[in-house]
């Protein structure tokens, strides 16, 4: 490569080198800032990595799954109460699992369901592990199929867990 | 060992290739995204859980993933063009950038319209969506920077700068969603081991992908000939060019 050439690449891979070894720091020093919301567990032990706890009356975003059986309607409101656990694969819930109750008055996405990824924006309350929630979202997963195969898939699981697997 | 592409840097002969390859690949865009946009729309199952909602995946998908894929071949454009200073190269990444830019345009806009009914919200200010806005305006800074200066030639160093310092971005928004918690979902076509779509879904959206590569093929090029043309309007091949043509 002629000298001149070698020179101009030299120089334009060195900058690019040095702006992505900046902004990864920079980055990485961003990374809990990032996230856009708290797990469960986070609530209760403090963010992972840095152990930043959320304080009482702090507003925050939770995220986590709708533990199935937990949901509360009024009957005479919009008002809801929820349970949110961890999510973790495979998809379980266990009574000993760190949870936040959310309180909601208001209406909630189509996608709202026992078991559904929810992003709820809120002010904690850390007396009862209570969100007061001012605006629910549904996270779904990546994973698209049609009904029918829905319903033979959460057959053949069933089968396997009765099975013990 | 680069001799067989020499002819290429030739802006006469690229021009003319190009012409060439214009028609075929317009019918071939034209066939997939009828086949791919008609299947998806109408016979393809809905999904499980997001009924027919889930059908915009069919445009936001492959627009939002080929605008990262527009955008890294306008740097590597910007790249030569830097180093080696091929006149061609500049214009190709000029040609690139408005494409890129609308690409950017239609996902987010195709996201809000999904993000709306599925999540509850238009906008979020998650990770996965700021860097997607980001790249937006880094398009439109390129844009910008390519339209600022009177000499081609500073036009394109300056673009250049910007572009290959926006790369930075690109891993950013692809790795966004398995970095940081975020409301958007993880990958589901482009990821190691089996797509998280059934198979009936997915060939629609194979069909749907190929023709969107297809059509920025064909507008790349019809944009490309035009930067050609006005770079090189002093040159006698064009005059030439425009005599025998007449003026269109």
């Amino acid at each position: 490569m002629n000298p001149r050439r070698k020179k101009r690449l030299t120089i334009v891979a060195s900058i690019l080198i040095a702006l992505s070894l900046v902004s990864g720091l920079v980055l990485y020093a961003l990374s809990q800032n990032i996230d856009l919301f708290y797990k469960p567990s986070e609530i209760y032990n403090g963010k992972e990595g840095t152990g930043t706890k959320a304080i009482n009356g702090q507003r925050l975003r939770i995220g986590g799954l709708v533990v199935p059986g937990s949901v509360k309607r009024d009957e005479n409101s919009l008002k809801i109460a929820f349970k949110l656990a961890d999510m973790k694969m495979p998809i379980t819930f266990d009574e000993n699992d760190p949870m936040i109750t959310v309180k909601y008055d208001g209406i909630l996405p189509d996608l709202f369901r026992e078991g559904q990824g929810i992003v709820a924006n809120g002010v904690l309350n850390t007396d009862g592990y209570i969100i007061e929630a001012t605006e629910v979202l549904a996270k779904h997963d990546e994973n698209y199929m049609p009904k029918e195969l829905e319903m033979d898939g959460s057959k053949t699981s069933m089968e396997a867990t009765a099975k013990g697997y | 060992m680069w001799k067989w592409l020499h002819p290429y840097a030739n802006p006469e002969t690229t021009y003319h290739l190009t012409g060439r390859i214009i028609p075929w690949f317009s019918a071939l865009t034209i066939a997939l995204l009828t086949i791919g946009i008609t299947w998806a729309l109408l016979f393809a199952p809905a999904d499980y859980q997001q009924g027919d909602s889930f059908r915009i995946f069919y445009i936001h998908v492959p627009t939002a993933t080929l605008s990262m894929g527009i955008y890294v071949g306008m740097a590597i454009a910007a790249l030569c063009s830097l180093v080696w200073q091929l006149r061609l190269a500049d214009a190709s990444a000029a040609a690139l950038a408005p494409i890129g830019a609308v690409f950017t345009f239609v996902s987010l806009v195709t996201g809000a319209a999904w993000g709306k009914p599925m999540w509850g919200t238009w906008w979020i200010w998650d990770a996965r969506l700021t860097s997607q806005l980001i790249l937006l305006f880094l398009f439109l800074g390129v844009i910008a920077l390519h339209n600022a200066f009177e000499d081609k030639t500073s036009a394109g160093k300056a673009a250049g700068i910007l572009t290959l310092v926006g790369v930075i971005n690109i891993p950013i928004i692809k790795y966004s969603v398995e970095w940081w918690n975020t409301l958007h979902q993880g990958a589901t076509v482009s990821k190691m081991g089996k797509p998280s779509m059934s198979i009936d879904m997915l060939w629609p959206f194979i069909f749907c992908y190929m023709g969107f590569v297809f059509l920025i093929v064909v507008i790349t090029c019809i944009r490309f000939r035009s930067e050609i043309i006005s770079r090189n309007s002093m040159r006698p091949w064009v005059r030439e060019l425009v005599l025998n043509q007449g003026v269109k």
